[in-house]
């Protein structure tokens, strides 16, 4: 059958031979560039060049692109080829359009002309040409053009199989370019119907248009359910024979099945009992199939049949309501895990990642425990450790957490250089997630320190600082364990970060014992200190200053070090300034300051709300990444975020110091403007470095300013504004945002989705998934306290621009507050609930320095923009501010009274606040503080 | 390059031989020309490394990119993470089997010096990246159906040039 093709296009082949005889790529370099000059005088001289040499000359062009050679001439000729009649020169020319022509080609114009001429010919070989170039090229000018014809052309009573199924891709390609050119309706029966098309190749290409219509409309399409059940059904019982070409290696169907299985996973079980049922017989069929002897011992066979089982499987954990099913699919994949086919022992294990986070099959991968553990030691193949390491992270919990950790560890000292950040990552959060006992935890950390230092992200060891601190049970082991690790002689830096922290707030704890005493733990400390980085210098600095007050018996030996030349004339300022403020402060302040300014560093707070929902966000991000089930709980992060936060307080302290009426450091490198200045660098050096996704905007908080009022511009970017209008009354409210698309492009699959705390109700219904460009789409919240809530809840947004998806997260200006209305009464009524109201959980209370001019007016404003009243003539000071409010909420209402107290003179506030549900005091206090 | 929802099921593909000579490439995705060039040679260093009892996939990017070898040339698809990869691995074996078929005993020469061949029988098998014929049979129809009309062409324009109607 080829023999024809051999003498068509001889200067082709002729040309191609001498590249391949090229001995050089210089030489090769010199023939292509006198091939480009000879056709590019072809194509300018006078003589009119006939369809043939075209063709040829055009064939050329192309192999010398695919060499890698840019090419910048020729795309008119290629263009004219497209209107000839002959098919072959029609062919090459649609196929030079296909691979190099560009979305924003001059040309475009032609082409689609080209393009709908064909269309209209009504010659299916012509007709399928076009449509397999607009798949090819899709542009969205292509869409828009040729919107109506291509669906026209799917459904066309007297259309040819084969360009049914070239029409279905095409328009699928469409599609996914501009979905709004086919939206729900008119043509979506008919396209659903294709499911039960009597051809197996125009039901394949259809199941693909139809999955990705499907999952954009999904309500629009939940007719193809049924069907694809149906045909599900006639393929699994099909004998190998009748499909003909369409059994591959005796498998019936793999490719259309797999589409199907996949379609289905776009919906929940079918609700009809017949079909499900029918469904569930599909599914048992497929699975008993994996048990069957192979038909064909060709790798094609079991390949074909597994690919659908593995589908199917897709599909059990997709519905995750099986119980059975779900532990018949572990053991499936349990014998995969054995089998010589390394492809098989991957698939497996990333299968049985899904499983091992249901309820409902986790017990059962469980039992291959070992067998992964195994795959870990022994697989040649690092994407196959990777899998292991993934499946062992998903499975474990707290029953075989120390074992699965242990091993971690183990091959952790082995593992290879691109995984073991994550490996670390992962060790660590198994390890304080399941910690029941914490100075395993501290061990493992320190162990992870040990074995993989490098890797140890911030993140890890702030992490076991802050849990060290927060946990007085720990504190003398750890104490006690990082000074024997820091006794190896090539300890890594970030030991001696972890080791300075501890040993400067718990060294105390160990200085008793003889071998570790204070004396020796500073001379171990210092015995590190020429090798490290300045970061870590500047922490042993501070750690040292700590000694002097746990240790006042070092106060000599220490302030020696500090005045050594090394260190005073540090060339570094941060170094330089720290031990001048240190040995400033040690000889002027009195023990008891000193005691207070060194003392041990206050708990870290365990939660704090109001970041909790960003980080959870850029959590996601990393779990897509790095740490692929996504179980990551979100309360670390949050931590680690504070914790960053309050260590680099605790790195910036000599600067506060600086500014007491002490004299000031007599250098010429310091200024008293620079310590504000460094300040301000030390938190930004400090600021955790999660991991940016460019798709994916956390939002600037913008949502404080609507703190006090009800309306506004909420967000805006070059491509969207979101404007709120809000109304509340008691203890409901409406909240109406205006989403804005700003620019020329249509928004596609747009979702706006509310998230927030149990605490508060909210109703969001759907919007509309396409924001066309420059209209304005209006989204009506109704919300209702339940109880008091802290947090506001969060928008996520997400939308498709230009085939990028793009993410957002905001803040909705929702406030516990806004559920509040001003009360009044008078002063005895005032003074008595305010003595009602003395208990502990009651009240928040404090002095702190006003953040704004302190202006009576404004105060007022504000106070009533929190929804409190204010009331005159109760308090005998007139500077004070009186207040009382309800708070309404589902479960009741809770009286809240507040007391603002200015003190001009000092520039301070008091505030206090008293409210009869317990902690709603608190709320308010942190709503309100700021704001003052 | 990023997947998202919109994602054709094959993002492209590439057939490149041992020596690293990319003898095909076909882009599904709309990526600029330095992005292919770039994807293209990261990946055959990629592949060209990897040992033959490793597995046929491997993780690049947001992608999985499933290959295999057969005789001097490597065939190797890019497909989303959750995509069946084993079936993947057959829609390259199909492939191979018509280029074997049409070709008669295909061989990395007959794929250079019919490089426009190679991509129409592709262009049969798959359209914008997602399947549009598994039979084997009515894709070398297909393409024989091609190769009668382009035998039609040749036999007018002979007679044409002989100054004979046709």
């Amino acid at each position: 059958m080829p023999s024809s093709k051999s003498d068509t296009m001889r200067g082709l082949a002729v040309f191609i031979s001498d590249i391949r005889n090229c001995k050089s790529r210089e030489a090769e370099i010199k023939r292509i560039n006198k091939e480009l000059a000879n056709i590019r005088s072809k194509f300018k001289g006078d003589k009119q060049l006939d369809g043939y040499s075209k063709k040829k000359y055009v064939c050329k062009l192309l192999f010398i692109f695919l060499l890698g050679v840019d090419i910048d001439f020729g795309y008119m000729e290629a263009v004219n080829l497209l209107s000839s009649i002959k098919y072959t020169e029609k062919q090459i020319g649609y196929l030079f359009i296909s691979v190099l022509i560009d979305h924003s080609h001059d040309l475009m114009k032609l082409v689609i002309q080209s393009i709908k001429n064909d269309l209209n010919s009504g010659k299916p070989i012509h007709i399928s040409l076009a449509l397999n170039c607009v798949a090819n090229v899709g542009s969205p000018e292509m869409a828009e053009q040729l919107a109506s014809e291509v669906p026209r052309i799917l459904v066309g009573s007297d259309t040819m199989d084969t360009v049914r199924q070239n029409a279905a891709l095409c328009l699928l390609r469409l599609y996914r370019v501009s979905t709004k050119i086919l939206p729900p309706g008119e043509w979506t029966t008919r396209i659903v119907q294709l499911l039960s098309d009597k051809h197996l190749g125009v039901v394949t290409a259809a199941c693909s248009l139809i999955y990705e219509l499907a999952r954009e409309n999904p309500e629009d399409y939940k007719a193809c359910v049924p069907l694809a059940v149906s045909r599900l059904s006639r393929i699994a019982t099909a004998n190998y024979g009748d499909l003909q070409d369409y059994t591959y290696y005796f498998v019936p169907a793999p490719w259309l099945s797999v589409k199907l299985l996949r379609l289905l996973q776009t919906y929940p079980p079918p609700d009809d009992p017949a079909i499900r049922a029918r469904l569930h017989e599909c599914i048992e069929a497929v699975l008993n199939r994996a048990m069957e002897p192979p038909k064909s011992k060709k790798v094609q066979h079991s390949n074909a049949k597994n690919a659908v089982i593995f589908e199917a499987i897709s599909l059990i954990i997709h519905y995750d309501n099986d119980p059975d099913q779900m532990v018949r699919a572990c053991n499936q994949l349990g014998t995969f895990l054995s089998s010589r086919e390394t492809n098989l022992r991957y698939l497996a294990l990333e299968s049985m990642c899904a499983l091992a986070s249901s309820e409902y099959s986790h017990d059962a991968v469980k039992k291959h425990q070992s067998t992964v553990i195994q795959a870990l030691k022994s697989e040649r193949d690092v994407s196959v450790r990777q899998r292991a390491i993934d499946l062992l992270y998903a499975m474990c919990d707290k029953t075989n957490a120390i074992e699965i950790v242990e091993e971690m560890l183990n091959y952790l000292k082995t593992a290879d250089y691109s995984i073991r950040e994550e490996m670390v990552l992962k060790v660590a959060i198994l390890a304080e997630r399941y910690a029941v006992d914490y100075t395993w935890y501290v061990d493992t950390i320190l162990r992870l320190i040990g074995i993989a230092g490098d890797y140890v992200s911030e993140e890890v060891w702030y992490r076991v600082i802050q849990i060290t601190v927060n946990r007085d049970d720990v504190q003398g082991y750890a104490a006690k364990t990082v000074f024997e690790a820091l006794q190896a002689p090539a300890c890594h830096e970030n030991m001696v970060k972890v080791g300075a922290y501890i040993l400067g707030e718990f060294g105390n704890l160990i200085a008793g014992d003889g071998r570790s005493s204070a004396g020796t733990q500073f001379e171990l400390l210092h015995s590190k200190f020429h090798f490290c980085s300045t970061a870590t210098r500047a922490i042993l600095l501070t750690t040292y200053v700590k000694f002097i007050n746990l240790f006042p018996e070092l106060k000599g030996q220490i302030q020696k070090v500090l005045r050594s030349d090394n260190q005073i004339r540090n060339a570094d300022v941060e170094l330089q300034q720290r031990c001048l403020e240190y040995l400033r402060m040690t000889n002027v302040a009195s023990s008891e300051v000193l005691n207070t300014v060194l003392e041990v560093m206050p708990p870290f707070p365990e939660r704090d709300s109001s970041i909790l929902a960003k980080l959870q966000k850029k959590k996601s991000v990393i779990s897509n990444k790095n740490l692929a089930d996504g179980k990551v709980e979100n309360s670390e992060g949050v931590i680690l975020l504070n914790l960053t936060l309050i260590i680099a307080l605790y790195l910036v302290l000599p600067d506060l110091i600086a500014r007491d009426p002490v004299e000031p450091a007599p250098t010429s490198t310091i200024d008293g403007a620079s310590s504000g200045a460094l300040l301000v660098d030390v938190f930004a050096e400090a600021e955790p470095k999660l991991p940016q996704s460019s798709s994916e905007v956390i939002a600037q908080d913008n949502s404080d300013k609507f703190l006090m009022k009800n309306n506004g511009v909420l967000y805006e970017s070059s491509v969207v504004q979101i404007g709120v209008k809000s109304e509340f009354k008691q203890g409901t409210g409406v909240l109406s945002i205006f989403f804005g698309n700003k620019t020329n492009f249509q928004l596609a699959a747009f979702t706006s989705v509310v998230e927030c705390s149990a605490d508060l109700q909210t109703e969001c219904p759907p919007i509309n998934s396409i924001l066309e460009a420059g209209a304005q789409v209006q989204q009506t919240i109704s919300l209702e306290a339940i109880g008091d809530f802290m947090e506001t809840p969060l928008l996520n947004l997400s939308f498709n621009m230009n085939g990028g998806h793009q993410r957002l997260s905001l803040n909705l200006p929702v406030f516990l507050t806004k559920f509040m209305s001003p009360v009044e009464m008078n002063a005895e009524n005032f003074f008595m609930r305010w003595k009602n109201l003395s208990g502990p959980a009651q009240e928040a209370q404090e002095v702190f320095k006003a953040k704004f001019p302190m202006d009576k007016e404004q105060s007022s404003i504000k106070i009533q923009g929190f929804g409190f009243s204010v009331l005159e003539g109760i308090d005998p000071n007139i500077e004070n501010f009186i207040s009382a409010g309800i708070l309404y909420t589902r479960q009741g209402q809770v009286g809240c009274l507040m007391r603002l107290e200015p003190n001009l003179q000092a520039s301070m506030y008091r505030l206090t606040i008293r409210a009869s549900r317990d902690n709603v005091s608190g709320v308010l206090f942190k709503l309100i503080n700021p704001h003052f | 390059m990023a997947p998202s929802s919109m994602a054709p099921q094959v993002q492209f593909v590439l057939l490149f031989s041992r020596q690293g000579k990319l003898r095909l490439q076909k882009w599904f995705n709309a990526s600029t020309l330095k992005e292919k060039k770039r994807t293209a040679r990261e990946l055959i260093t990629a592949i060209l490394a990897r040992k033959p009892k490793m597995c046929n996939f491997l993780e690049w990017k947001d992608l999985k990119v499933v290959y295999k070898r057969y005789a001097s040339l490597y065939f190797c698809c890019a497909i989303e993470e959750n995509d069946n990869e084993l079936l993947t691995l057959e829609l390259i074996h199909r492939y191979v089997e018509l280029l074997d078929k049409y070709f008669g005993s295909v061989c990395e020469l007959d794929i250079i010096f019919n490089f426009e061949k190679a991509y129409f029988i592709l262009d049969e098998l798959l359209i914008g990246g997602d399947i549009q014929e598994t039979s084997k049979k009515n894709v070398l129809k297909a393409v024989s159906a091609q190769d009668m009309l382009q035998e039609e062409n040749e036999t007018r324009s002979a007679l044409e040039e002989l100054g004979l109607p046709s």
